[in-house]
């Protein structure tokens, strides 16, 4: 799944220093994300979990240019999309694709189907006929799983599942190379979020995607990830591969993120111990950074802090 | 029972694999497919106030309709012998039987006038002998068509207006409501008055008075709900996928409107033409000879005492009017409005 040498891989999506305020200046500012850096490489999954408002879908909200970031650089394949035109964001617009939270509130109740998914295809002309069009939402129905029948009903008419998948044929009709899953099971029962999840690997198999996956369901996320971020009050904790945040975390923040994931074993379930966290630590006055305790794991430390945590480490 | 469940048995050829064929059956919906506006309508038809209103109106507009090419006699042509008739369709109809109580008896006024023989007045003549019939028949045909343009100005400006403040928002949005506020605090009266200064009185200044100032509550209305769509996931969903704003507005926006749109619109009618019914009355809307509902009260209401017939008619079809419109507008609203589903 992971490799160490990830230097090598060529780096897709490239966070630099990324703040997000918003109404900045003013009594009411908010900073949703607060100078966060990383890097998402080609054809991996790159999962972000963090609590209700530390900043995830304002991420993946800015990396996909629904927000102008306050500061800081997003790299896409090298370019800052701060600074694409007009006339290229057509074709940015088909490199990279969102999948969103709420099935309920992402499909337009007005639009059939096929209208639905085929928006991508009018907006960016990849059709050139009503038949060629028909024969691409068929094919994209197929490959979610949903009968070709489904083409002409209007969404109320699904469950959730179904709807999260209408969701997905919109977002892979046009052919992207990154795709931000911004928590697409979180709204969805336990048995349809493996559905989902299933669903999302084998496309990425199949047509070599990136995934930026966000979420709060930690065991989720550890199952499709390749790599995870933990988020905290706009800022990044910890950063490693998913195995490696899942069985050597060191933030307390981590720790307390994990302890709270619950078993599905009544026996280990009342023995769990669930470990308190409280952020003071973070709001101490210092300067801290993201710094590599061992290879390939990152925790927001200071320079002494980090001392400590690579002794944690070696344990 | 116990003996039932022992000569049950299950066997492994008692199931059956599903296989992807089984899959698209599972997946299969049977029910009807339903659009939003078919539902709605559905709804609606179980309203019973709502339809008798609906078809009440399809017959008032059939017959304004009908006024522009025909009416019983030219509503204009005074005929001063025939003066002030009372209603008749028949001999022996009460109330339309062409008599009327002159100094305690009753008279028949039509052979006091020596009307021909089957010339008939249905709801009798005002003071210059018009037909009162044929004259509310225009009257209400220009009173509809005074609430279409009104409705075509609220679709116009209001919808488009309260599309671009609730899209851009920010100061775009501050800038754009202020200047609803300063055009909403001037009464309408006034800007009418004020705009017979520089037209003549009319369905024109009527018209750019009503222009000028009745989209403003669409206007708020298609904002507020602007604001919340538009950060509605689908709406992101389109912005993601690179369509432009303009067309968001048309696919996204407008068909999720439309229900706010439509039901602003029939409540805006019956304002528009209880406005023109109310300056006609004080002397300032439609001139003389044309007739309007206004006009036509204002003749009627100073022969009231003694000619009640020359306003009662034309008071009950404009409250029919705008009761009518009024009732439909909330059978629509409950109708557009999912929560109401039973």
């Amino acid at each position: 799944m992971t490799t160490n040498n990830t230097t090598a891989r060529k780096k897709l999506i490239e966070v630099k220093h990324l703040k997000q305020y918003f109404n900045a200046g003013k009594a009411n500012e908010v900073k949703a994300i607060d100078d966060i850096s990383f890097d998402i490489y080609e054809g991996e999954t790159f999962g972000l979990v963090g609590e209700s408002g530390s900043g995830k879908s304002t991420t993946g909200r800015s990396i996909i240019r629904l927000y102008q970031p306050t500061s800081g650089q997003i790299l896409f394949d090298g370019q800052d999309i701060s600074q694409i035109k007009h006339r290229d964001m057509l074709s940015f617009r088909r490199d990279m694709q969102m999948i969103f939270q709420d099935p309920y509130a992402s499909l337009d109740p007005r639009m059939k189907v096929k209208d639905i998914i085929a928006e991508g295809l009018d907006v960016h002309h990849l059709v050139h006929s009503e038949q060629e069009r028909g024969a691409r939402v068929n094919k994209l129905l197929d490959l979610v799983g949903l009968s070709r029948d489904h083409a002409t009903r209007y969404p109320h008419e699904f469950s959730g599942g179904q709807r999260q998948r209408i969701g997905i044929a919109r977002a892979l009709a046009v052919n992207p190379k990154f795709i931000i899953a911004d928590e697409p099971i979180s709204a969805l029962d336990v048995s349809i979020q493996a559905q989902v999840v299933n669903l999302l690997r084998d496309i990425q198999k199949k047509q070599k995607l990136t995934y930026l996956f966000i979420a709060h369901d930690l065991s989720m996320v550890k199952y499709i990830s390749d790599r995870i971020a933990v988020m905290h009050n706009g800022k990044l904790i910890e950063l490693a591969t998913a195995d490696e945040v899942y069985n050597h975390p060191l933030h307390p923040y981590t720790k307390s993120l994990l302890s709270a994931v619950p078993l599905p074993d009544p026996v280990a379930e009342r023995a769990r111990q669930r470990t308190d966290y409280n952020d003071a630590i973070e709001f101490d006055g210092q300067q801290r950074t993201l710094q590599e305790i061992t290879p390939d794991h990152f925790v927001l430390a200071t320079n002494d802090e980090v001392i400590a945590y690579r002794k944690l480490a070696q344990v | 029972m116990a003996d039932n469940l022992n000569k049950l048995k299950i066997t492994p050829a008692s199931f059956k694999t599903v296989t992807a064929a089984n899959v698209d059956a599972q997946e299969k919906i049977s029910t009807p497919s339903l659009t939003f506006f078919q539902d709605a309508i559905r709804r609606l038809r179980k309203n019973r106030a709502a339809m008798i209103s609906f078809w009440l109106l399809l017959v008032i507009v059939i017959i304004s309709v009908v006024s522009i090419w025909w009416t019983p006699s030219n509503p204009n042509a005074q005929n001063v012998a025939y003066a002030n008739l009372p209603p008749k369709i028949g001999q022996g109809i009460p109330g339309f039987s062409g008599q009327a109580n002159v100094g305690g008896r009753i008279v028949d006024k039509y052979a006091q006038a020596n009307v021909p023989k089957g010339t008939y007045y249905i709801l009798g003549t005002d003071y210059l002998g018009r037909d009162l019939f044929s004259r509310l028949m225009k009257g209400v045909a220009l009173s509809l068509l005074i609430g279409l343009l009104a409705t075509l100005f609220d679709l116009a400006i209001g919808v488009s207006y309260g599309l671009i403040s609730g899209w851009h928002g920010g100061r775009t949005d501050n800038i754009m409501q202020r200047i609803i506020e300063i055009i909403s605090s001037i009464p309408n009266l006034v800007i009418v008055i004020l705009m017979l200064l520089l037209f003549t009185p009319g369905l024109n200044s009527i018209v750019m008075a009503m222009g000028l100032t009745g989209w403003i509550t669409m206007a708020r209305l298609v904002r507020a709900e602007t604001l919340t769509l538009k950060s509605q996931e689908y709406v992101l969903a389109a912005r993601t996928l690179g369509e432009s704003p303009v067309k968001i507005a048309v696919k996204h926006l407008i068909p999720n409107l439309s229900s706010t749109i439509i039901i602003q619109t029939m409540f805006s009618i019956p304002t528009a033409i209880f406005f023109e019914a109310f300056l006609s009355f004080i002397g300032i809307g439609i001139p003389a000879p044309n007739a309007s509902l206004g006009t036509l009260l204002a003749d009627g209401q100073k022969a009231f005492r003694f000619l009640p017939y020359q306003m009662w008619y034309p008071a009950a079809v404009l409250s029919i009017i705008m009761i009518a419109f009024n009732l439909l507008a909330d059978g629509l609203r409950d109708a557009f409005d999912p929560k109401t589903q039973e």
